[in-house]
């Protein structure tokens, strides 16, 4: 669906991307993760032939931006940080204007229009100017805009930003509902690594223009993060010689204290009872033992820290 | 291109500016007062009594107003009394060039509303991410501005016409405007200025970041207009049928000129960098 190798892309003497290579397959949910300035808004134009890379090729649908940027925007929907949307007009009028630049047949096109409108809850106020909107309903009218083509992309950038916790909320249960029930391809760039991780089947992780690495969360944490983490609950005090005997216990790679509860790192699941077993038999006294996924957060971070990135 | 993508653009860009009070005041009363009440006040104001007996000249010597106008304007007025000579001359000649205001007004009006005020309310980027191609969003947009300009202006003639041929008539005794070189001024003069105006604003808007930036850097233009009336009334210029067609020429050559220059600002890839 989305191929990029080896892109470059400067801006006067900033590289804005320097070398990026991956793929989107047809399908799925990808994240371009990274802080402010990773290049994520820089690879979404230049995937809409906004502006010619300077090496390296690139492709959308098979097409190549540069060439056929038109048809590639025909067939793929865009969400930006700010709406873009004009406020003196209704929401009606906003997407029947974007409708007919789109090309939707004019049959088709108040259909489709009230049909988003009825899918983003918006069909009350739809005769309503923009102006008296409020932010997350803006992005919603953005995301039905995006929509009303039926595009078989959708590109995201930072779709929730600008949104309180309940529209960002809201947003990210609407881009959920069209993954699962268009079967569209998403690429959405993001630094909020809680909605890539709500949202993504797979994610790469961008800094300074730059792949630190790329896969599903399940593979970038067994890379980074190799075997199980185990969050251990326990009443207060810890027995004396605890971190004796933990020592020598098999499998066990780290530990970490947070109060009461011990966060450990262990070679596989095999080791759990043994060090459940250890941990009983020095006397402590243990209210929950729970394995506890890698977060995308983790990763992230331990990714940025492996490549001399800020954390 | 496409004619549906076209009007799309110009239906849209005259929404948003039909809705901005500060856009298109000024479209409306502008008509009004240069159109319709000054020359009807011209027209009126000598035949009261009041007037008559204060302001009105009673040995006004035709030969001084003439003095500064082409011959074959001269001729023209041969015959007329004091009374026809002043609207004759004022209605009909010097205010000619003032005529030109209205496409220049409305074009920049409505096309820094469209270039620079996207810009401003931050609406350029969904425009530049849509299947438009650079063309048809530059040509959807230059129509936008440009039609309401040529319209309006010919609506104004149109008024301008009626207001003085009929308030004009006890005087005049006949129907007597528009005058001969009027017809390239509206009709080949008008359009290449509303364009300039439009392709004015175009550039400005590239460097500036307000609607009203672009407005009042664009209406640097009126110069143009102010040279052509003092050019005018001192006799250097003379809008006549034939000079009306070079000067129209000459103008179409300069928007011609500017069109390239625009057409290299207005793609993507310059675009896109100043959202």
């Amino acid at each position: 669906m989305i191929q990029l190798d080896c892109v470059t892309k400067s801006f006067g003497t900033t590289r804005a991307l320097d070398g990026l290579s991956l793929a989107v397959r047809p399908g799925e949910i990808f994240g371009l993760l990274g802080p402010n300035g990773a290049g994520k808004t820089t690879t979404i134009r230049l995937l809409n032939g906004l502006f010619p890379p300077d090496s390296g090729s690139l492709s959308v649908f098979g097409m190549d931006p540069q060439k056929q940027g038109s048809e590639i925007r025909a067939r793929a929907g865009i969400l930006t940080e700010t709406p873009a949307l004009y406020e003196r007009l209704s929401a009606e009028e906003n997407l029947l204007f974007f409708g007919n630049i789109c090309g939707i047949s004019q049959q088709k096109l108040v259909q489709c229009v009230f049909e988003v409108l009825d899918l983003f809850g918006l069909e009350a106020r739809a005769k309503e100017r923009l102006a008296g909107f409020s932010k997350g309903m803006k992005q919603r009218v953005a995301l039905a805009r995006a929509l009303l083509h039926d595009p078989e992309l959708l590109f995201l950038d930072e779709p929730t930003s600008s949104l309180d916790p309940e529209s960002a909320l809201q947003v990210n249960d609407l881009i959920r509902t069209i993954s699962r029930d268009g079967g569209r391809t998403i690429f959405l760039c993001t630094h909020n690594l809680l909605e890539a991780q709500r949202l993504c089947d797979r994610v790469a992780v961008l800094d300074a223009g730059k792949i630190l690495a790329s896969g599903t969360p399940a593979e970038l944490a067994a890379a980074l993060f190799p075997g199980v983490r185990v969050e251990i609950d326990m009443e207060a005090p810890a027995p004396v010689n605890l971190a004796e005997k933990l020592a020598v216990c098999q499998g066990l790679r780290s530990i970490q204290w947070e109060g009461g509860t011990a966060l450990m790192d262990l070679a596989d699941h095999a080791d759990i009872p043994g060090m459940v077993a250890t941990l009983v038999s020095a006397g402590a006294r243990i209210t929950r033992v729970e394995p506890r996924p890698v977060s995308l957060e983790e990763i992230y971070f331990q990714l940025r820290k492996n490549h001399g990135g800020h954390t | 291109m496409r004619s549906r993508v076209l009007k799309a653009i110009i239906k849209k860009d005259l929404l948003e500016v039909s809705r901005n009070r500060t856009a298109w005041v000024p479209v409306v009363i502008i008509p009004l007062v240069f159109f319709v009440f000054l020359p009807a006040l011209f027209l009126l104001l000598p035949r009261l009594s009041f007037f008559q007996s204060t302001t009105m000249p009673t040995n006004l010597d035709p030969g001084q107003v003439l003095s500064v106008l082409p011959e074959e304007v001269k001729a023209r007025f041969a015959g007329l009394s004091v009374d026809q000579l002043i609207p004759f001359a004022i209605l009909g000649y010097f205010f000619a060039p003032m005529f030109l205001v209205m496409p220049l007004m409305v074009s920049s009006i409505v096309a820094a509303e469209s270039f620079a005020g996207e810009k401003e309310r931050k609406t350029l980027e969904g425009l530049l991410y849509s299947p438009t191609t650079d063309a048809e969003l530059f040509t959807g947009k230059a129509l936008a501005a440009l039609l309401p300009a040529v319209g309006f202006s010919l609506l104004s003639f149109v008024l301008y016409t009626v207001v003085i041929n009929t308030l004009g008539y006890p005087i005049m005794g006949r129907i007597w405007f528009p005058l001969p070189g009027w017809w390239p001024l509206i009709f080949w003069i008008t359009p290449a200025v509303a364009f300039l105006g439009v392709l004015v604003t175009v550039l400005v808007s590239a460097r500036v970041a307000t609607f009203m930036e672009a407005y009042q850097s664009g209406g640097m233009l009126v110069l143009l207009v102010l040279g052509l009336v003092v050019g005018q009334a001192t006799g250097i210029i003379y809008l006549g049928v034939l000079s009306g067609m070079v000067i129209g020429t000459i103008l179409w050559l300069v928007d011609w000129l500017l069109l390239r220059f625009c057409l290299r600002l207005f793609s993507r890839k310059v675009l896109i960098g100043k959202v």
